[in-house]
């Protein structure tokens, strides 16, 4: 029996991940996929938590959180076409026209 | 147990219900009239409209008391209403001139993003309270980088886009452990979990808790989470920044307030602390990385920095009276801010002449009507009476005195002096300097609908403010 702290664990680990990926990668696609891997270790816990409380709740969040974050992705995705488009680089370095 | 299902009442989700149709007819009447300019935006037009009187009637709990809608959430849909319907107004003309070609899809974004802002508004439960944000959010990113031509735009939509999706992040991660500590995703039921005990020192609940106000305060744009702002102000148009200025502010605020107030009122000493130091922060950084600021947009995005750190005071006390002053400041913010960017629009003729604060020295000579409102919609921000701007502020500073914040309140108000240079500093540009260059305006019927009614609330609410704090006390009272 897998007990609840590892699923914890795990999970807030995937998340450390996530957050220090999104704050260290220089390049928008690494960032996009750092937030889908925090997305995740969020479901990880959803997912775990309900299970262990036997109540659905969390189960039915984690679909909730599967479905925005596609759209997300979509949305995310797109930008980074049109970003591409008008600087020919998706590395945060090049794009620098607002500042102040 | 298939005996026992019976579908949810959703009489009480008429009005967003409807906006959702009215979205949908939106990109439908542009497929239609394609030809002729003002069928879309009529038709989001007279739906938002019908919503607001929806709104007025509509009342009770649905889905198992995850959707509330009471006073208190129809004031802020109100507020989030009215500001979809003055931008749209403003959009008309200005979407003309920055050669947007399909407007379908910028107004059933709009209205759309609306109807994420209601949903918020009510939501009583976290899993409707997260849907509801990240519908109205990427919606507001889309509309942010509609301008796909444009590197400032999609650089905007980018930045906006990571960062909310971060903060969306750190809300889930802190959802969970809420869930996980208290069994449940009911605010009313986790404040019961909380009355019970065992969980005020329990450093799961607390973390959760840390990180759902935090991610509230991202979507406030309050300091140290307001970096994305002042980019995503600049870079999208200006109808979608004057929007995003005021919707999706006022429903951060709605769902700060309910989250606070009906799931925490037990974490009042935990959470008060953390707002203080934030409410320090924002007011500071806002107000002076404004005065140094050559973008009219850019010193906008910091002034609502700012403001967003006057009406996190209101909710200190955790009272009714600090929660009405804020919902009272947050409506008298919708004009003033609102009349400030349509002045903007005013002037974006061709380009980007109007953006930098160098283009209104001399403005009362050209063009005295123009600056004549400017220069209301920049004393009521700085707060100066008889304007509506005075009255917000006075009365959210005297909620916080009644409550024992004086230090904040004196912190707030000495602020406030200095927010009075960048602001008079545009009237000063527009008064005192003889003009540079020849400038073209772009009016419109519907721009000067926008003056008209954002002039007649900031005089209005200024000179009689009694009826809105009423209303306001009065939401509060029966939530």
């Amino acid at each position: 029996m897998v007990h609840l702290s590892w699923y914890l664990t795990v999970s807030a680990m995937l998340f450390c991940i996530g957050v220090f990926g999104f704050l260290t990668r220089r390049n928008i696609i690494m960032m996009l996929l750092s937030i889908e891997l925090m997305l995740n270790s969020v479901n990880l816990n959803l997912a775990a938590m309900s299970h262990y409380m036997e109540d659905l709740r969390g189960q039915v969040m984690v679909f909730f959180i599967i479905a925005v974050a596609a759209a997300e992705a979509a949305i995310g995705l797109g930008i980074v076409v049109t970003l591409f488009r008008n600087y020919r680089s998706v590395h945060t370095e090049d794009i620098t026209k607002l500042k102040g | 147990m298939v005996t026992g299902f019976s579908l949810p009442i959703i009489a009480p989700l008429g009005p967003e219900i409807f906006l959702a149709v009215i979205g949908c007819a939106v990109i439908l009447a542009d497929i239609i009239w394609n030809e002729q300019r003002y069928v879309v935006p009529i038709v989001a037009m007279a739906g938002a409209a019908a919503t607001v009187i929806m709104v007025l009637k509509a009342s009770g709990i649905s889905f198992s008391g995850m959707y509330t809608v009471d006073s208190y959430s129809a004031f802020f849909k109100i507020v989030c209403l009215l500001g979809l319907m003055l931008a749209i107004l403003m959009s008309l003309r200005h979407l003309d001139i920055m050669g947007v070609k399909r407007v379908g899809e910028y107004y059933s974004l709009m209205v759309f993003s609306c109807v994420g802002m209601m949903i918020m508004a009510s939501a009583t439960d976290l899993i409707v309270l997260y849907l509801g944000l990240e519908l109205m959010a990427l919606s507001v990113y889309c509309l942010v980088g509609l301008l796909k031509t444009d590197p400032r735009a999609s650089e905007a939509a980018m930045k906006y886009l990571l960062l909310g999706a971060f903060a969306s992040c750190l809300l889930l991660f802190g959802m969970s452990y809420l869930y996980g500590t208290t069994g449940t995703t009911d605010m009313a039921q986790i404040s019961k979990a909380m009355a019970q005990g065992k969980l005020s020192g329990n450093p799961a609940f607390m973390m959760g808790l840390g990180l759902v106000v935090i991610a509230f305060c991202f979507k406030v744009a309050a300091a140290p989470f307001h970096m994305w702002t002042p980019d995503a102000y600049e870079g999208a148009m200006t109808p979608v920044t004057a929007f995003m200025s005021v919707g999706p502010k006022a429903a951060g605020f709605a769902a700060l307030g309910r989250v606070l107030m009906e799931a925490f009122p037990n974490a009042h000493s935990d959470w008060m602390t953390a707002l203080i130091i934030m409410a320090f922060l924002t007011i500071a950084i806002g107000n002076i990385t404004a005065l140094c600021q050559t973008s009219i947009k850019r010193m906008l995005a910091y002034s609502s920095i700012a403001h967003a750190g006057y009406a996190l005071i209101g909710f200190l006390p955790g009272t009714a009276e600090g929660a009405s002053a804020t919902m009272n400041y947050l409506f008298i913010y919708l004009f003033m801010n609102m009349g400030a960017f349509a002045v903007i629009i005013l002037l974006q003729y061709k380009g980007l002449v109007g953006e930098a604060l160098e283009d209104y020295k001399g403005l009362a000579k050209t063009h005295p009507v123009a600056a004549g409102l400017m220069l209301v919609f920049m004393f009521s921000l700085t707060g100066i009476p008889p304007t509506a701007g005075f009255i917000g502020k006075f009365n959210l500073f005297m909620a916080a005195l009644h409550a024992g914040y004086t230090w904040i309140v004196i912190f707030a108000v000495l602020f406030s002096a200095i927010s009075a240079y960048f602001y008079l500093r545009v009237i000063m540009l527009m008064y005192m300097y003889e003009p540079e260059r020849e400038m073209k305006l772009a009016p419109s019927g519907a721009l000067s609908a926008v003056l008209a009614i954002a002039l007649t609330g900031v005089i209005l609410l200024g000179c009689y403010p009694n009826g809105i704090l009423s209303y306001a006390s009065k939401a509060i009272m029966g939530h």
